[in-house]
């Protein structure tokens, strides 16, 4: 069956693709080679048999020169034998190698001092061997480069889909003559179609470096990186101007592509950025609608938030997932409870003095700062990022989206919607909306102001622990964590106006994206020196906000 | 010119300038006339240090000027007294000449590490003294006439006005960080040698920079004091008051707001051009907005709309300062953030509003119509 | 130092009851004039396609229940408010639709607050100082002094408003009658061709009540006063001609005999529209 002719040592443009493809081989390798492992311990009986022949595969592959070897493994390849591709994949990572007595055996797990080992040939664990008994069968480059040719093509005819698809996706531009022809009969019989698509452009990419211009057509629009320089390469062929042409429009388009593929992504760094930035500044605009005063002890309550997350994962150490979860409503009391304190102790007494609140505020952001360096310390925390939580969610060969961003911006509209629930649908909203538009009257008609004072303020200040909670996903905690927030989120309350979420939202995304547009043309500094002056502008025609209130009561 | 001398017949501003030239007097003659050694011989570092807390008092005189008088709560007067402090670097790096590190006749040191071959234009002309100082009034001046201009018109008052005002002096350290900007970046300006060909670093100039920034304290609180005493400090304290009113009184608020905002952001800039050449170094850090609601707190502290509380508060808590960052530097920022909510809650007039509801009641036996100065 | 000159000049006229020079042209018609005049508040319709004549010398009333858009009203002829339609002119010549407060100020409206506003931590007489028509630009006020004629025409308001006693007090330690009273002397000190007066007598006692009619009686003929007064008694005793608004239109006008038998304006008052109206504050 197997009587294809493999790649030979390789070519040298291997290197482009070699970081990003190692980045997911490992995991899927080892998965592969774990379903090996299990196949070979079940067929023992019949495996002891083929047991010389295998040494001898193997023994080839222990010698000195690099050719001899190259030889070898072509023989492995070729072998039938249904261990080669577990052999072959622990060569390539180094994990094949020779104890003192001769014995081949693969390292299961080459990290520590002490490592696991399983005879290679049947598959049965040694237990553990110190690397110094252990003799590694090296590889070069060249042979680098073979291996994981051969081992693409060796997965090829593998019955797993997945390993299918990773080894159609490592021969993207490694296809050559002798390659082409087997892979041509092998897109017939394929089922998947992202393995046969992928196959296609690999063939095409060949047959295009062949000079071959109907490949064009299979080629465009694909957005993988070597096919832009299969292309980009054609283009340069003087020869060929028809080639070059074809080659050029269909670069071209895949540019087009790629271009729109940049603004989703930039579009969606910026929602992420701005859901987190909405969730800062959201809670600051409620305090400030309801009780007219700025908060400027709130970048402080975002990093409590922050740093509650933190100490959950001290408390559950290992368990990262469970810790984060259980910080949600940790980070909101703590940071509610923070904010219930500031308010009886400090804003209360200021009441109708907003500019003396903001000074006050700003004392107790100091304090809270400084607690957090004395009690904890002055360099940042990191907090660990559930495994479910990073990785990220692949769109197409340009674009995949990070999963820590996408949780976070699905927990702060997940908040928002939670904020517009209470705030349209319950009791505390209605008094809420009754006092941030006529505190006298609201107080007249019964509502209690000093009470919905201290539930809005314990409400705002919780979402600015729940926005803290989110925000240690994406950055380091710090004690300064929260200054480098604040005067972000007073902008967005500025743009957004006081007093309606809606503008809370819509100019927390917006600046968020306006900074993620601006940032890689402009630079940080200036990109956010630009929002500032957009906005001293913006208030020129809408002094209030997008969503200003009108009226008598806004007049106050 | 009737309106320049009103203050000095009210009795506040005579006592205030007749203790800051005794304060002066004194300095200089322990300084100059007592030998060292004695313990009554002031040094020429606490002659400095008194020079760098005057440049704070008539900073805190600027704000004073907005926030008492104007109701305006200015967070970002840091960046103008920085601007200042900047159009004077400018000049001392200018006056550097040829004796830098790299010996270039020209450019300042940071330039020639940054591989410049000249002077950015904005950088020509600071070799001259004449042009220096006027940048130091204009250049904060016209940030604040753009700025106030674009925020008064709007108007942008209260709460909202603070928070922008803070995000431009933080946009502004954003952008002196840069070393692009050609201000030398992280590092800002230093290494100056001399000014006016007085060497910088001999105890002579140094007390002569002290005594000059006295002087512009002095002149300084004549001119906010003349201000506020004046038919447009009243507008001032009705704007503050009730804004809405003084314009349907037929006053043009934003403009009153303008004027008063541009002349304290130029005095701010003269107290940056005074405290440079003193402290030896200007860099971004005076944009940091802790910096510039610090300035407040001095204001809180002393009281305000009495421009000599302002400048009480600055002394105090410079002071302190001093005193906590070298005893226990951890526990200034506690001391800092705690006496922000100590003055607010419980000292909303400040140490000025204490004195004065002291003097008031003992006075209020005696005399019944206490308002002479108005008639004046 | 023509502001000196001015102020010599002026001296010869120095009456309070005289308006200032004022640019309008009332020669062929009314000095207020509003025409289908419209606003809303987040679709609340607080002017409604209001219409309003004011003539020359006039002095009107005006009444109607709470939220009838009264104060609204003001906000819009004095430049706070802008109508999203309609057209607002004073006299012929001014278009108060392309005007800011200031610029309407200095025209010579002048407006008198519903809640008393005046500059509590000024004193009386600073109060009266900053109403005084003068060169109100930024130079002039820094350098405006005091002169004896200042002096003699703040006295005469003082007097007329009774405050004499209290002049270098803060205004803020007045009782609410008494900030009543200085700011309509701040109003006679602005000499304005039209006052608009807001509430006037609210917190007064009877008889200084019966001061302020006086007062506002005596000066209308040389000025146009337009009063919005809750308390009948007092509209009776100064009304020559009385509008009354309802959900911010125009329901009736007339004397006040013809006003108080008019069903509409009666059902208004009692009938069944009361609690809508509470509904809406």
């Amino acid at each position: 069956m197997r009587n294809f002719p493999l790649p030979r040592p390789a070519s040298a443009e291997a290197g482009l693709g070699d970081a990003h493809r190692r980045a997911w081989r490992r995991p899927l390798t080892l998965l592969a080679g774990l379903f090996v492992l299990l196949g070979t311990l079940i067929t023992m009986p019949t495996v002891q048999a083929q047991d010389a022949v295998a040494i001898e595969l193997l023994e080839a592959l222990d010698v000195s020169s690099y050719p001899a070897k190259g030889e070898a493994i072509t023989a492995i390849a070729e072998s039938e034998d249904e261990r080669a591709r577990d052999w072959l994949s622990a060569l390539l990572e180094g994990r094949l190698q020779r104890t003192d007595e001769g014995r081949f055996v693969i390292v299961l797990d080459n990290s520590g001092r002490d490592w696991p080992v399983a005879d290679a040939l049947s598959g049965e664990a040694l237990g553990t061997m110190s690397r110094r008994d252990l003799d590694r069968i090296g590889i070069n480059n060249a042979l680098r480069n073979q291996l994981r040719s051969v081992i693409a093509v060796v997965d090829l005819y593998a019955s797993d889909v997945g390993l299918r698809r990773a080894s159609a996706e490592r021969l993207l531009g490694e296809v050559d003559a002798d390659l082409a022809e087997p892979l041509a009969g092998l897109i017939e019989q394929e089922e998947d179609a992202r393995v046969r698509q992928r196959l296609t452009q690999a063939l095409a990419i060949h047959r295009l470096e062949q000079g071959d211009i109907l490949a064009i057509e299979h080629l465009d629009g694909s957005l993988h990186p070597r096919v832009r320089v299969a292309l980009a390469r054609a283009t340069a062929d003087s020869d060929n101007t028809e080639l070059a042409d074809a080659a050029q429009t269909a670069l071209n388009n895949i540019e087009q592509t790629l271009r729109l593929n940049r603004a989703a992504e930039t579009l969606y760094f910026g929602l992420s950025m701005g859901s987190v930035l909405m969730l800062a500044a959201i809670g600051l605009a409620i305090t400030f609608g309801v009780m007219g005063v700025i908060n400027m002890a709130h970048g402080e309550l975002i990093m409590l938030g922050a740093y509650s997350t933190w100490m959950m994962q001290q408390l559950f150490p290992g368990q990262p997932g469970l810790a984060l979860l259980l910080s949600i409503p940790v980070g909101f009391l703590v940071a509610a409870l923070a904010g219930i304190a500031i308010e009886r102790s400090v804003i209360q007494f200021l009441k109708g003095r907003p500019l003396e609140t903001l000074l006050a505020t700003f004392g107790v952001s100091l304090i809270l700062q400084q607690l957090v360096r004395t009690a904890i310390s002055p360099l940042n925390r990191t907090v660990v990022t559930p495994e479910w939580m990073s990785g990220s969610l692949v769109i197409n060969d340009a674009l995949s989206l990070t999963l820590n961003r996408m949780y976070v911006l699905g927990f702060s509209l997940l908040v928002f919607a939670g904020l517009l629930l209470i705030m349209r649908r319950t009791r505390l909203g209605l008094e809420v909306r009754a006092v941030t538009q006529n505190r006298a009257m609201a107080r007249s008609m019964g509502i209690r102001a000093t009470r919905v004072d201290i539930l809005t303020f314990a409400l705002g200040s919780g979402v600015a622990g729940l926005a803290g909670v989110a925000l240690s996903q994406l950055t380091n905690v710090g004690p300064n964590l929260g200054q480098n927030y604040i005067i972000d989120s007073f902008m967005v309350v500025v743009f957004g106006g006081v007093g309606n979420l809606w503008g809370t939202l819509v100019a927390g995304l917006s600046l968020g994206v306006i900074n993620q547009v601006l940032e890689p043309w402009a630079g940080a500094v200036l990109a956010k020196i630009i929002v500032l002056v957009f906005i001293i502008l913006f208030i020129q025609k809408r002094p209030r906000g997008l969503f200003p209130q009108k009226g008598r009561a806004a007049e106050g | 010119m009737q309106w320049l001398g009103r203050p000095f017949t009210e009795r506040s501003t005579l006592i205030f300038l007749g203790v800051l030239f005794s304060a002066l007097v004194l300095v200089t003659v322990l300084h100059v006339a007592v030998p060292q050694g004695h313990p009554l011989y002031v040094s020429a570092y606490t002659v400095n240090l008194l020079g760098k807390y005057l440049a704070y008092a008539l900073l805190a005189v600027a704000v004073d000027l907005v926030w008492g008088y104007l109701g305006i709560l200015s967070l970002g007067h840091g960046a103008f007294f920085a601007l200042g402090g900047y159009a004077m670097g400018m000049y001392l790096m200018r006056q550097i000449g040829d004796r830098g590190v790299y010996g270039h006749p020209v450019l300042p040191d940071f330039m020639v590490f940054l591989n410049w071959d000249s002077l950015p234009w904005y950088w020509q002309g600071f070799d001259m003294a004449w042009f220096a100082f006027l940048m130091v009034l204009l250049a904060p001046g016209l940030l604040a006439l753009v700025f106030g201009f674009l925020a008064f018109r709007s108007r942008v008052t209260g709460v909202y006005l603070s928070i922008i005002t803070q995000a431009l002096t933080f946009a502004l350290m954003l952008a002196f960080f840069r070393n692009e900007m050609g201000f030398g970046g992280n590092t800002g300006l230093t290494d100056f040698r001399d000014m006016l060909g007085f060497d910088l670093r001999s105890s002579d100039t140094r007390l002569g920079l002290f005594i000059a920034t006295g002087v512009a304290l002095a002149l300084g609180y004549v001119l906010c004091r003349a201000i506020v005493t004046s038919k447009l400090g009243r507008v001032c304290v009705a704007t503050r008051d009730a804004e809405a009113r003084t314009r349907f009184l037929g006053y043009r608020v934003e403009r009153f707001q303008l004027f008063v905002f541009v002349v304290s952001a130029m005095l701010a800039g003269l107290a940056g051009a005074l405290y440079v050449p003193q402290v030896g170094i200007i860099n971004p850090s005076e944009f940091a907005p802790l910096f510039s609601i610090e300035i407040v707190l001095w204001v809180a502290l002393g009281g305000r709309a009495t421009l000599y509380g302002a400048v009480i508060g600055a002394l105090l808590v410079n002071y302190a300062k001093t005193v906590f960052t070298g005893v226990m530097p951890d526990a200034w920022l506690f001391a800092l953030g705690g006496l922000f909510v100590l003055v607010t809650v419980f000292l909303p007039k400040g140490v000025a509003g204490v004195l004065a509801y002291r003097i008031r009641r003992r006075r209020r036996d005696g005399d019944l119509s206490g308002g002479k100065e108005a008639m004046a | 130092m023509s502001l000196l000159k001015s102020f010599s000049r002026r001296d010869k006229v120095f009456d309070f009851l005289v308006p200032a020079e004022s640019p309008v042209d009332v020669r062929h018609g009314p000095i207020l004039y509003l025409e289908d005049v419209s606003v809303s508040f987040d679709g609340f319709r607080a002017i409604d396609a209001l219409n309003l004549t004011i003539d020359d010398g006039e002095l009107r009333c005006i009444i109607g229940p709470n939220g009838a858009g009264k104060t609204t009203m003001m906000d819009i002829i004095t430049g706070k408010t802008r109508p999203d339609s309609g057209k607002v002119w004073f006299g012929a010549r001014h278009n108060l639709l392309t005007m800011n407060e200031p610029e309407i100020a200095s025209l010579g409206i002048g407006r008198k607050f519903q809640k008393p506003t005046v500059f509590e931590a000024l004193t009386v007489f600073e109060n009266l100082e900053l109403a005084m028509s003068a060169d109100k630009r930024i130079l002039p006020t820094l350098t405006a002094g005091m002169t004896p004629a200042i002096r003699e025409r703040i006295g005469e308001v003082l007097e007329t408003t009774g405050l004499t006693g209290l002049i270098h007090r803060p205004a803020g330690i007045l009782s609410h009658g008494q900030k009543q009273w200085l700011e309509i002397g701040m109003l006679l000190m602005q000499r304005p061709r039209l006052l608009l007066v807001d509430e006037p007598v609210a917190g007064m006692t009877e008889q200084e009540m019966e001061r302020t009619a006086e007062l506002l009686t005596s000066l209308a003929g040389k000025q146009s006063v337009v009063v919005v007064e809750h308390d009948m008694g007092f509209v009776r005793s100064i009304a020559r001609k009385v509008t009354v608004l309802h959900q911010g239109s125009v329901l009736a006008e007339g004397s006040m005999d013809q006003i108080s038998s008019d069903p509409k304006v009666v059902e208004v008052y009692l009938g069944a529209d009361v609690d809508e109206e509470v509904v809406r504050c």
